[in-house]
Order: structure tokens, then C-alpha cells, then sequence
């Protein structure tokens, strides 16, 4: 299958690829591509340009500074999963890397085209929403932050303006008692989750002092489930709290009948693997005080 | 539709030609190179049997424009061995790696940077570095008892 055709630019600044898409309201930027070009192939997608960002220093890595986990948008997975930080201090975030696409995509697909492609299926929405994480973008009136609650409008769509280029995701940075999880079900390597669920959680004194919880698959975006943190928060983390957590997850979850499942068999996946994430998170949250 | 003049090192030879953007990493190699033993087999990023290496690292070339590898350096299967056989080729070729032999390029170059990042893998870190890669005749048993003879080869390579 042949892409159709474009016009192609591989700018050297921020600059110039904001103003490159002011100019060509049909243009797409390109990543990892991994998302985009098989779209194009399937004419799913039929951008007129592409702006690729390869280019352009200063997109890819990850460091700790300011309070924040910052990785760069360009960042390959397959760098999150070699990154001793982040296997060390990040268990949500290692765990949601290891389970996108493949070994081979990982690769070459990126953290910033997975965040800002907003596919519903995508894993890293859920694990931003549950870290309470912020994305930096840069466009033609300046930089500006934006929550990841803020972040995913629609399927595919996020709140980033015209000529605004996703440049950066920061995480807050890993303290005692931290820790969190991933929990994705799904049919075979590669493919997209039933559903998957992302829990992040934070003790202090034995106790739960905060709570993300957040859905990936099982409605039109990414969902963050208040109610399944509202459950968490405060308990000491037994059984009656997990329980009441992974049943208002369930409620929380807006899943279609489709070829992974019935709305009702997802919602029972959601159950189950909100149990399992926030008791994994819960033993790595403790083993972290 | 724009045209690019772009060089892309493949098995260590600059090649230098103007490319459609929207020409493929793959066809790019296969069509205009003639470098056939890059597969295509499921057209969609999901069977690894297009998998060259990219700079050092495994990469789907059906999922890669030609003009974004401008500058990159490309290993395909034509130039795993230097002269012989490489030790994963070897390893391939002792163990019966493979049945019909359709994924067996993108196999081989999927295990070779596994193997120079973790030499020595368990069977279980073989089974998770090679599940980018789908062999329609399921002979991953013999697939992953070659790897593990490459290994040792490698070890012997290295020791001696």
C-alpha cells in the first residue's frame, strides 16, 4: 500500500515548523511515524505536507529537573525502557512502555506521538492522566503548560492550538511512599488494549494521601476515574478500598461493542485490572517509603 | 508532492538518489536498490518481516520514508555476514531457524542487536526481543534455539 502524495519538510527550529504549519492548514507532523504513516497507507489520513521533526535539537531525553520527570516529546519508548530513572523511579511509566505495540516500534515511536495523536487506544494518556502529568507546547504565541486533564478533547483531538508543536511531558518527580502501576489486556503483542488501567498512588503514614487512577481504551479518550481515586484516597489500602475502587472504575469506563469484546466484558476487564494495578502499585508505593 | 534528493549508507556503501516523499524505506531498498532480501510481508507494521537496522537499531522499514533515512546509516540481511556467515546466521542455519524463510531476515537482524545488548538472553528475554517479529509457520522453538546458538558463538567469537 502506497501513502498518497505530499510535501515533505524537515526544518531545523520550533520556529520554522510552527510557521511551515501555519502555512499549510493540511499539514501533519511527523514523528516516529508510527501511527501516522500507516494511517496515510490505509488513506485513513492524507495529510498534504508533512513537517518532520527529526531535525529539530533539543526533543529527545529525560532527565529529572525542577520537580519534574521532563521527556522530551521525540523520545523513542524503547529509550524509556533503557532508562535506568525511569525503571528505577517511574514503575507506571516503565510498566506503560513495555506494553506499547512491539519491541521494533518501539524503536523509533515516540512519547510525544503517542501523548499527542490521541488515540483512545494509545497507552500513555491514561498513565499521564493518573500521574497528573502536564505537557509543555511551543507555538507562534509562545510556550505554555498544559494538564494532561486538559489535554485530550475528543478522539484524535487535543486542545493544541493551530501551529502548536507538543514539545515536552513532565511527570512529577518520584518521592517517598510513590509508586504506581499498569495493568493492559490485550489479545496478542501489539495490538491495542481491551482495556487497560494506570494507578498512581502516594502514601504517607500508611495511609493514601493521593490517588490517579485513569482508563485507556474504554471511551472515546482516555477517562480518568475521580470516583476510583475517591475510593483509594484516605483508606489504608485494603481489600474493602480496592474492591470499592475497581467497582467505580467499572462505572467510570464508556466502552462500545466491538471486536475486542462487549461493552459489559470490558467493564469487567476494568474491574479486575483496577484491583490488580492498585494493589501492584500499593506494594511499590510501600516498598518506596 | 515534493521530490528529495537524499544518501543513505546501506551495508556500508553510499547510495545517492531522488526520492518521491512518499517512497518507503522498504520499496526504497528493495526497488531501487535491489536489495531483495528485505521482505514485505504484512504491509502494516505488524509482521517485523521488513525489519532492517537503522542507525544500529531495529526498525520496520515499510514504516519509514526513504527521505527521512537521509543521513542513516542501514544494515539490511545482504550485509549481516562480512564475507562468511555472521554467528547469527550460523546459529540459524545449525538450529533450522526457520520453515519457509519468509521472516527470517528481519529475525536474524532483530536477534543480532538483541544479542549485542544482552549476549547472554534467558529464552524468555529471546521470546519478548523477537515478538516485533511473526513467523507464520510458528517455528519459533527452532528460531529461539538459534539464537541461543548465536549466543554462544558470539561468546566463543569474543573469547577467542
Amino acid at each position: 500500500m502506497i501513502p498518497p502524495s505530499f510535501d515533505y519538510h524537515a526544518p531545523d527550529t520550533l520556529e520554522e515548523a510552527s510557521r511551515l504549519l501555519l502555512a499549510n492548514p493540511e499539514a501533519k507532523l511527523l514523528a516516529g511515524g508510527h501511527s501516522l504513516i500507516p494511517m496515510m497507507r490505509f488513506r485513513l489520513a492524507e495529510p498534504a505536507a508533512l513537517v518532520d521533526l527529526r531535525r529539530i535539537p533539543g526533543l529527545s531525553g529525560i532527565r529529572e529537573e525542577g520537580g519534574s520527570l521532563c521527556i522530551g516529546a521525540m523520545t523513542c519508548e524503547s529509550a524509556l525502557e533503557k532508562s535506568d530513572l525511569v525503571q528505577s523511579r517511574y514503575p507506571l511509566l516503565a510498566d506503560t512502555t513495555r506494553v506499547i505495540a512491539d519491541p521494533v516500534v518501539r524503536n523509533l515511536a515516540t512519547v510525544g506521538g503517542n501523548v499527542a495523536h490521541a488515540d483512545p487506544g494509545n497507552d500513555h494518556p491514561a498513565t499521564m492522566l493518573a500521574y497528573r502529568a502536564s505537557f509543555v507546547a511551543s507555538g507562534p504565541s509562545g510556550r505554555r503548560t498544559i494538564a494532561a486533564s486538559d489535554f485530550f478533547t475528543g478522539p484524535f483531538s487535543t486542545c493544541l492550538e493551530e501551529g502548536e508543536i507538543l514539545t515536552e511531558i513532565r511527570i512529577p518527580e518520584a518521592g517517598p511512599g510513590s509508586g504506581g502501576a499498569y495493568q493492559k489486556f490485550e489479545r496478542k503483542v501489539g495490538d491495542y488494549a481491551v482495556a487497560a488501567v494506570a494507578v498512581q498512588l502516594q502514601l504517607d503514614g500508611g495511609r493514601v494521601a493521593g490517588a490517579g487512577v485513569a482508563l485507556t481504551n474504554v471511551g472515546l479518550t482516555a477517562i480518568q476515574a475521580g470516583a476510583a481515586e475517591a475510593a483509594l484516597v484516605g483508606s489504608d489500602g485494603g481489600d474493602a478500598a480496592l474492591d470499592a475502587a475497581a467497582e467505580a472504575a467499572a462505572a467510570a469506563a464508556d466502552p462500545a461493542d466491538d471486536h475486542r469484546g462487549s461493552a459489559d466484558y470490558k467493564r469487567a476487564v476494568v474491574r479486575v485490572l483496577t484491583h490488580r494495578a492498585a494493589s501492584s502499585a500499593l506494594a511499590r508505593a510501600r516498598e518506596a517509603s | 508532492m515534493s521530490s528529495h534528493q537524499i544518501s543513505v549508507t546501506i551495508n556500508g556503501e553510499e547510495h545517492t538518489r531522488e526520492v518521491e516523499a512518499r517512497l518507503l524505506l522498504v520499496h526504497f531498498i528493495r526497488e531501487e536498490l535491489g536489495l531483495t532480501g528485505t521482505h514485505i510481508g504484512c504491509d502494516t507494521t505488524s509482521c517485523g518481516a521488513c525489519t532492517v537496522l537503522l542507525n544500529g537499531v531495529p526498525a520496520k522499514s515499510c514504516t519509514v520514508f526513504a527521505v527521512a533515512a537521509d543521513g542513516a546509516e542501514v544494515t539490511t540481511v545482504e550485509g549481516l555476514g562480512n564475507g562468511g556467515l555472521h554467528p547469527v546466521q550460523q546459529g540459524f542455519t545449525e538450529k533450522h531457524g526457520l520453515q519457509c524463510g519468509f521472516c527470517t531476515p528481519g529475525m536474524m537482524l532483530t536477534s543480532k542487536a538483541l544479542l549485542e545488548e544482552n549476549p547472554d538472553p534467558s529464552e524468555a528475554e529471546i521470546r519478548w526481543g523477537i515478538s516485533g517479529n511473526l513467523c507464520r509457520c510458528t517455528g519459533y522453538v527452532n528460531i529461539v534455539r538459534a539464537v541461543q546458538r548465536a549466543s554462544e558463538l558470539m561468546k566463543e567469537n569474543s573469547d577467542g
